[in-house]
């Protein structure tokens, strides 16, 4: 199908489309890669009366490596980086190459040549891998509004079925991944049915490792609620453990516990409650032969 | 119902085009109605089946999910662009030679993302273009014949 009519914008800032949406209000809706809203347009499952395209804003075309005072180096990506240069870019490799991973497991190569990795954060599908990546890494939202800019720690982000703490006249304009300590690792895991279809469930992990233990880990899974789920439980199993398979296992085991999943024809909630717990043994044992292969060379990854 | 029409200009296998279109024109739509090439086929117009790639600035796009008015100011290459004249582009040919298509349905958005995967490593292994021409659907071929032509046409172009 065709997608319904609508009124196109183009933003050559983000100061102007934070302005365009101030004064289109509810009706409007910012486009990047429009890899997934396009679609849903297309099959009038969405139909705003106005698209605000931010994929040529000069000031949200960027990639790389902010230098913070505090002496971490986040990975800082503008609204408009494709997810192809984002996944392909040596500083992302660098900071953050679980999200490289996940990039990689998201859509096709002309899909992701289009898309961005701000468009799959803000647009918020509970299955989809770039949102799980970036909460399991942890990091931060820079939402810009005609008033300026706020920040939003990525624990406080998504709030439901493609759906975020973002306010209407608000828009993503870059995402700050935060670098994790050298003696780190990450294991990103996930199911699908075949190569190219939605995954049934995602598990993404990192941990850092000091003097053989585990003094900080991170998970997240994806698919298995109406948002990317941080899982607290199975870090507290995990911390001070040595990353060996037993503590892996019982950390998979509470990851999994207390999960609800939905059911659809790609797979049924306790088979996707039973994958979550596979993934994340196995996201985990990979997290664990990274970090442990980093400290024992003294670097990272 | 809103809608709104743009002034683009942009580059369609080397010809300089300058056209007026609605917003939701999609790029795929703009090539096959307003210039007439219908290479560029329509499959599932949710970006899922690839039978609508062409090369924007050089790399594969979905043109079902792009916007027309988005391909302002860019370089577009369309299947029109392989043989320009009568003799066939050694793609092409080796589509010929090895059944790489039945039906066709797929063939000009394969050869375009083929053409790219080839330019991009030009000693392309079997298992890289099995994997490369996973963006694509086709219905007909089981893919084998299509990733024997990807390998023998990047042997022909390297020479």
């Amino acid at each position: 199908m065709k997608s319904p009519p609508f009124e196109y914008k183009r933003a050559e800032g983000a100061e102007e489309a934070a302005a365009l949406l101030n004064e289109l209000g509810s009706d409007a809706r910012i486009l990047a890669g429009g890899q997934s809203l396009l679609p849903l347009m297309n099959l009038r499952l969405a139909s705003p009366a106005f698209l605000v395209d931010i994929s040529r804003a000069g000031d949200l075309k960027f990639l790389h490596i902010d230098n913070g005072s505090s002496g971490a180096s986040p990975l800082h990506v503008g609204a408009a980086a494709t997810q192809r240069d984002v996944e392909m870019s040596a500083h992302t490799l660098r900071v953050a190459p679980i999200l490289a991973e996940a990039i990689a497991n998201a859509g096709q190569v002309p899909v992701r040549h289009r898309g961005t990795v701000v468009g799959s954060i803000a647009h918020a599908d509970p299955s989809a891998e770039v949102p799980a990546a970036f909460l399991a890494q942890g990091g931060s939202v820079i939402a810009q509004s005609l008033g300026g800019r706020r920040v939003i720690p990525s624990e406080d982000f998504f709030d439901g079925v493609f759906s975020t703490v973002l306010e209407e006249v608000e828009l993503v304009a870059s995402v700050r991944v935060d670098e994790w300590p050298e003696g780190s690792g990450h294991g990103f895991r996930e199911l699908s049915v075949t190569a190219e279809s939605w995954p049934v469930a995602i598990a993404a992990a990192l941990i850092h490792i000091t003097d053989g233990e585990v003094d900080r880990a991170s998970v997240v899974l994806g698919g298995v609620g109406s948002t990317p789920l941080w899982r607290p439980e199975a870090e507290a199993i995990l911390m001070g453990s040595d990353a060996g398979a037993e503590a892996i296992e019982a950390a998979a085991e509470a990851a999994a516990a207390g999960l609800e999943p939905p059911s659809d024809t790609f797979g049924s909630g306790a088979y996707r409650k039973k994958m979550a717990r596979v993934l994340t043994r196995r996201a985990l044992a990979d997290a664990a032969e990274r970090a442990g292969a980093a400290e024992r060379a003294g670097g990272k990854q | 119902m809103n809608t709104s029409s743009h002034e683009i200009s942009l580059t369609v296998n080397g010809r300089a085009v300058e056209a007026t279109v609605e917003s939701r024109l999609s790029l795929a739509d703009f090539l096959r109605r307003e210039l007439g090439l219908v290479g560029t086929h329509l499959g599932c117009e949710q970006g899922a089946c690839g039978a609508c790639t062409v090369l924007v600035d050089g790399r594969s796009v979905r043109s079902c999910i792009m916007l027309a008015v988005q391909a302002d100011e860019c370089e577009l290459r369309t299947v029109e662009s392989l043989a320009p004249g009568l003799a066939m582009h050694p793609l092409q040919d080796a589509f010929h030679k090895h059944q790489a298509l039945q039906c066709g349905f797929c063939t000009p958005g394969m050869l375009l993302r083929c053409l790219e995967l080839i330019e991009e490593n030009p000693d392309i292994t079997d298992e890289e273009a099995r994997e490369g021409i996973s963006s694509n659907s086709c219905r007909c071929t089981g893919y084998q014949y299509i990733v024997d032509a990807v390998v023998e046409a990047a042997e022909q172009m390297r020479q």
